[in-house]
């Protein structure tokens, strides 16, 4: 679309930090997707009834589908003496793993309570390894609030796989980020169709298809919050291809031209393989822009999706970003994006009342945020887009991007469609 | 420790939230890390608010706690106070802030404040929300509320309405107009839509009507101790609760209890014939004490159901809901574990459900119909329309609510003459959800496999069915049949009976009919 932007490229642009109140969910909320992408793992969140009560709000009805989650709830007998809180999780483990004799690997996740009290779950996950050797795996990480926000609940589960992951010599390609299922298999059809590969999947659905990795793997981020995951592959040896993130027709196509460059892809065949799929997402995406076009938008810190969905809705839908909030802004991974966002005010952490303030007095036409904030914003005569939904649904590669748009134009169309209630 | 799927309460400092976000003029300063701040969207999505709840969070990182969590307390006490312009506020911890024992009271104290500053000590890993909730308007009560003369007029207070309440809303208005009826006027009414200086005048009611005993009763023991107000025992959920409620309303002041009954229909739609099917209809009730303890009496008494099972998930009120129960000739079920609530149901298999969102899940899953009667509920449960469950408009909505999920009268007749049609036999579900009739699976003699290993069966010298009584179990309609199963199996048990055939069915029959 509109690639004549006046002014491109956000990387030397300064940051807005603050802090302050943030109005964002911790790193648990992870969970939510991420049991469902291994089916055969167990999350067991070992932290205080609050973290229960949250999970249960984030989960909503997904709760009573026997879900693969659970939190070991510490009670004040706990807080007096940590030797009896590592007998008593390993007594819940026990009875858990006997319960759901299908659970191959289980995640201890940390919480703010579990991390205070200094409960030391990676010992805990060590001593439980070897109690339950051959059965199950049992890795830990934190999801911890005083560590982690929303999504970095998926970086600290993925980083905490990959010292885990076999070793190999073999040059694979390793394509890190959960994925619906359906766009995983888009994704993996068309990098197969240009003939890259192997192809490795961080997180794999089973256990039993656990990627390996050495020195000649190279792998792609899917997702743009894996900074600790990014890290913890480097330290493994492999090495990153850097690349925009598959949003939209131009993201995914810079994305996947990224890898085919790195694995010497022929122009001819990148052009065989992308065209129909890039002209179907355009079309698709072209349904939408009629009602987002020159219509302006303001991002609250949520999940570090941010920036390339503003990019995205910048160039290829034509809206005007006023202020891009992320919660933590890797500089490398998204140097790729930041030079194609058109100039606009970047804001990293929060301070809530005073963002609040901001968009006061920027008035845009449409405000990205969490459902803490959505409902009083729109009876301030505001129009929201709750931001949650971004990750949960299928939005990513080729034949998500007119859903994409979708979602950013439909709270719009209804705004008009109810103009006449207010 | 202990494993946790579903919690029926959220932690105390939600029972606090609920308090704040339901009075005007009060703000919470909560020290809380980052995250905690999902509670808001209970608030503004489940129950659809239109403003953000008046709670500020600290929200400490990692990087904060090796530094000065006090201090960060301190900024953000001033800053809210500073933006907000509260009558009063209250300052507490959250489970995390708890561990890190900074003294949310007395740093918000140093502050020398223009406004009360009510502190909280909520005990995150003993108690829960209700708890929090009680203590929180409690503790506003306590530091508010200044001695008065009595209002001229004969008024209470009414007690216990908070945000996220299970219908709170609707029951302020129906028990303000029932009081209204009786000349009655509410001097406060608390802590939902009250101020800081309405807590102060509460004690110039003559009277308290408490509402919610889970959200109010201490403050209610407190102005019956500190200012001589009497309090309301009885719960208005139900006609015959409604009728008592205002007699007891009438001893406290000397005004006639009879108050127009007009609107009333529950009672004669519970007497006309087409209700007659609900006779003796095995209901299982479990819920918040309050809620379960007043849809027994209703079950029991005014729609003439048989209350098969009983309880409640908040221990506060095990005492009274212990007698309730042994009162019924049943043993209470007090636990806050939902995999024991669906054993329980599972076992005393009833007919319908009343209960929680938990419970209604339960009920999908058993095939059994529900209806929900308390909170924890989600969105749904937070109507447009008016729908109280106290008073007399209660009573209406509460017939309806109820009586819906049951296949009515008629129907269930219809349904069990034209059990065999391609529309109406057991797989093809109900019509209105979305089902889809499907050609039945045993269209001759053919039958399903049997569920039991009757090879094993005969080995071990256990109990089985034999074909024909397994058919003629089928030609029961589906509802009761797995109770029909569990008769027959209890009774040949006792008889010593090993093959379960068409007689041992009937016997078993004769033997339980009511």
């Amino acid at each position: 679309m509109s690639l004549d932007l006046p002014t491109t490229g956000c990387r030397d642009v300064p940051v807005l930090k603050e802090r302050g109140q943030r109005e964002v969910f911790c790193g648990l909320t992870g969970i939510i997707w991420l049991h469902r992408k291994m089916p055969d793992s167990f999350f067991l969140v070992v932290g205080s009834r609050t973290c229960a009560h949250l999970l249960q709000a984030a989960a909503g009805v997904m709760i009573f589908a026997e879900p693969r989650f659970g939190t070991a709830i510490l009670e004040e007998k706990d807080l007096a003496g940590l030797a009896d809180a590592n007998v008593e999780l390993d007594r819940e483990v026990a009875r858990l793993i006997e319960r759901r004799p299908d659970i191959r690997r289980l995640f201890l996740v940390g919480s703010c309570p579990s991390e205070v009290i200094k409960l030391d779950l990676a010992r805990a996950a060590e001593r439980l390894n070897a109690q339950h050797a051959g059965r199950v795996q049992v890795l830990n990480y934190s999801g911890s609030g005083i560590e982690t926000t929303f999504t970095e609940g998926e970086d600290a589960a993925l980083a905490a796989m990959v010292p885990a992951l076999p070793s190999t010599e073999a040059a694979e390609l390793l394509l890190v980020g959960a994925l619906p299922d359906v766009v995983e298999d888009q994704m993996v059809a068309l990098l197969t169709a240009m003939g890259v590969g192997p192809l490795r999947l961080l997180p794999a659905r089973r256990i039993g298809d656990t990627a390996a990795i050495g020195p000649n793997t190279r792998y792609a981020l899917i997702q743009p919050f894996l900074g600790a995951t990014h890290s913890a592959l480097q330290r493994r040896g492999a090495s990153h291809i850097q690349a925009p993130f598959p949003f939209g027709e131009e993201g995914t196509t810079a994305w996947l031209k990224a890898i085919a460059t790195s694995f010497g892809v022929s122009d001819e065949l990148f052009e065989a393989v992308t065209a129909a799929p890039r002209a179907r997402a355009r079309k698709a995406v072209a349904s939408q822009t009629a009602t987002l076009t020159g219509k302006s938008i303001f991002f609250f810190p949520d999940s570090q999706l941010e920036i390339p969905l503003a990019r995205f809705l910048a160039r290829e839908c034509g809206m005007r970003p006023l202020e891009v909030g992320t919660p933590y802004l890797h500089r490398e991974l998204m140097a790729p994006e930041l030079d194609l966002l058109p100039q606009t005010v970047l804001s990293e952490g929060q301070d809530v009342d005073l963002q609040l303030d901001r968009l006061a007095l920027a008035a845009p036409d449409l405000t990205v945020c969490g459902l803490g904030l959505a409902n009083p914003l729109e009876s301030q005569g505001f129009t929201t887009k709750w931001a949650i939904e971004l990750v949960f649904s299928p939005v990513h590669f080729y034949e998500q991007a007119g859903d994409l748009a979708g979602l950013f134009a439909r709270p719009l169309r209804r705004k008009t469609l109810l103009e006449g209630q207010r | 420790m202990k494993l946790t799927l579903w919690t029926y309460e959220g932690p105390p400092h939600v029972g606090a939230m609920r308090v704040a976000t339901a009075m005007e003029g009060l703000h919470y300063v909560l020290h809380a890390p980052q995250g905690d701040t999902y509670a808001d969207l209970l608030f503004t999505m489940i129950e659809r608010r239109g403003a953000r709840p008046p709670v500020t969070y600290t929200t400490f990182q990692a990087r904060d706690l090796g530094a000065d969590t006090a201090g960060l307390f301190k900024d953000t006490v001033r800053a809210a106070h500073d933006r907000f312009q509260p009558q009063a506020m209250i300052v507490g911890a959250s489970c995390t802030a708890e561990l890190i024992q900074d003294d949310p009271g007395g740093l918000a104290e140093t502050l020398g404040l223009d406004c009360p500053v009510i502190p909280l000590d909520l005990p995150s890993y003993s108690r829960k929300e209700n708890f929090g909730a009680d203590e929180t308007f409690l503790q506003i009560v306590r530091h508010l509320a200044r001695p008065q003369a009595r209002t001229e007029q004969v008024t209470c207070n009414l007690l216990g309405a908070t945000a996220l309440g299970f219908r709170h809303r609707d029951d302020v208005t129906e028990v303000t107009r029932a009081l209204a009826a009786m000349g009655i006027k509410v001097n406060v009414c608390a802590p939902l839509n009250a101020t800081p200086a309405d807590i102060a005048r509460m004690p110039a009611a003559h009277f308290n009507v408490l509402l919610y005993p889970e959200t109010g009763e201490s403050a209610a023991r407190w102005l019956e101790k500190t200012h001589a107000q009497p309090w309301t025992k009885t719960i208005p959920i139900g006609v015959g609760a409604t009728r008592d409620f205002l007699v007891e309303v009438a001893a406290l002041t000397g005004l006639s209890p009879r108050i127009p009954e007009d609107g009333l229909r529950a009672p004669w739609w519970s007497a006309s014939v087409d209700s007659t099917y609900l006779t003796g209809k095995r209901v299982f009730i479990f819920a918040d004490a309050t809620h379960a303890m007043a849809a027994a009496r209703i079950a029991a008494e005014e729609i003439g159901f048989e209350v098969v099972g009983l309880g409640c998930f908040n221990r506060e009120f095990a005492r009274p809901m212990r007698a309730l129960a042994a009162r019924m000739g049943l043993t209470a079920l007090i636990t806050d574990d939902y995999l024991e609530v669906e054993a329980a149901i599972a076992a005393a298999g009833p007919e319908m459900i009343l209960g929680t969102q938990m419970e209604r899940h339960i009920g999908k899953r058993l095939g059994i119909p529900c209806a929900v009667i308390s909170s924890p509920v989600h969105v749904q449960d937070f109507p447009a329309r008016y729908a109280p469950q106290m008073g007399f408009e209660g009573a209406n909505v509460i017939f309806d609510t109820w009586v819906h999920p049951l296949v009515m009268g008629l129907e269930e007749h219809l349904l069990t003459m034209f059990r065999e049609d391609p529309e109406f036999h057991d797989a093809a579900g109900a019509s209105h959800h979305g089902a889809k009739a499907v050609a039945p699976v045993e269209a001759s003699g053919a039958l399903p496999p049997n569920p039991r290993d009757i090879s094993a069966s005969v080995k071990d010298e256990v109990q089985h069915w034999t074909p024909e009584a397994e058919r003629e179990l089928k030609k029961i309609p589906f509802f009761v049949r797995p109770k029909a199963r569990r008769n027959t199996e209890a009774y040949a048990a006792t008889k010593g009976v090993t093959a379960i055939t068409v007689e041992t069915l009937y016997e078993a029959k004769a033997h339980y009919a009511r």
